[in-house]
């Protein structure tokens, strides 16, 4: 009774916390200051046409190298928790509709994610969204074939070359122009080509490999597989 | 844009009702999501400018004025940041469930009475 009591208080405090915001809401007119300064800046400094990438790489770039440390991070905290193999894994056979149909959209999946990261500076999408693409072609390749082996050194290797390479350039940034992570160490190129933007294509690709990598190994690792 | 506000925070509150009152872990887990979705839904709203489109410059969106044609950038990029995040946090979550049931072979919070006071 007393739980019951305070839940529906908490309950009622969220909502009394949340009502100032809707009752108080105004629609805005138009971008703030800083939101003026990463559209203006994008185009004109940095060459890329898909702000929010620029503002992922570059404005924020710290914030996503620090993204994809916590990512890590959850990798080897499921890697720990599930490791060794698990004693009772089922051994049924996938369906041939599923095998047959696996093995005609895992190769088209795999380079749709690739496609997804290398256009991140052009079009919605990049090194997040392919990396999370790429995984779930591996996922239906881990659905379709129960038995399949991972090779887990390739993942390792490729997973911390692209972290150590985002890194690598992020210093290089630091060493040759302005600050950590700048794009301009490569030439900027001209506006809405694929090799354009500077740097900015590049890093998001190590960041799509890196998150592809890192989500494999977590699927692999809750599928039971040593 | 206030619907898309509004249905954020029900989203936010359902979540965390699920997480107060279910005894499930699983369920547990999947009121964080929900309430997860719901904060991503409240930022993006707050980003929102109507009658503005996807801040990426092409055909449609003419680069010169740019600033008058798009939504705010910051909040989409945080989503994109925070849904990344909530991703992880499920799945370490799920792995500690895993973990727990081998153990007690047990899914019900009843059933863990290591950390109550």
């Amino acid at each position: 009774m007393i739980k019951k009591v305070v839940v529906l208080l908490s309950i009622i405090g969220l909502i009394a916390i949340f009502m100032p915001m809707i009752t108080q809401f105004q629609e805005r007119e138009n971008l703030n200051e800083l939101a003026t300064d990463y559209v203006n800046g994008s185009i004109h400094e940095l060459g890329t046409p898909n702000v929010v990438t620029s503002v992922i790489v570059t404005y924020r770039g710290l914030d996503t190298l620090g993204e994809v440390t916590v990512l890590f991070l959850a990798t080897v905290g499921v890697g720990f928790l599930l490791k060794g193999k698990s004693e009772d894994k089922i051994e049924i056979s996938a369906s041939e509709l599923l095998e047959t149909t696996s093995s005609v959209l895992v190769a088209m999946i795999m380079v749709l994610g690739i496609y997804i990261f290398t256009h991140g500076h052009l079009t919605p999408g990049g090194g997040f969204q392919g990396g999370v693409v790429i995984a779930s072609g591996f996922l239906l390749m881990l659905l379709s074939n129960v038995n399949a082996k991972m090779n887990h050194s390739i993942m390792h290797f490729v997973e911390s070359l692209s972290g150590f390479a985002y890194v690598g350039i992020g210093v290089t940034g630091l060493v040759l122009t302005v600050g950590f992570l700048s794009p301009k160490i490569l030439p900027l190129g001209n506006f809405g080509d694929l090799f354009s933007a500077g740097a900015i294509p590049v890093i998001y690709s190590l960041v799509g490999l890196k998150v592809g990598s890192e989500l494999t190994s977590i699927l692999v690792t809750m599928g039971g597989e040593k | 844009m206030i619907s898309t506000l509004i249905l954020g925070i029900a989203l936010l509150i359902i979540g965390f009702y699920a997480m107060l009152t279910q005894k499930n872990l699983i369920k547990i887990v999947i009121g964080f999501s929900i309430a997860d979705t719901g904060t991503h839904i409240i930022i993006v709203s707050l980003g929102y400018l109507r009658g503005k489109t996807a801040p990426i410059i092409d055909n449609a969106v003419n680069a010169v004025n740019a600033v008058q044609e798009v939504v705010d950038p910051i909040p989409s990029a945080l989503v994109l940041t925070a849904i990344v995040i909530g991703l992880a946090v499920t799945a370490v979550m799920l792995s500690f469930i895993v973990e727990m049931y081998k153990k007690n072979k047990s899914l019900s919070i009843d059933d863990y009475q290591e950390l109550k006071w």
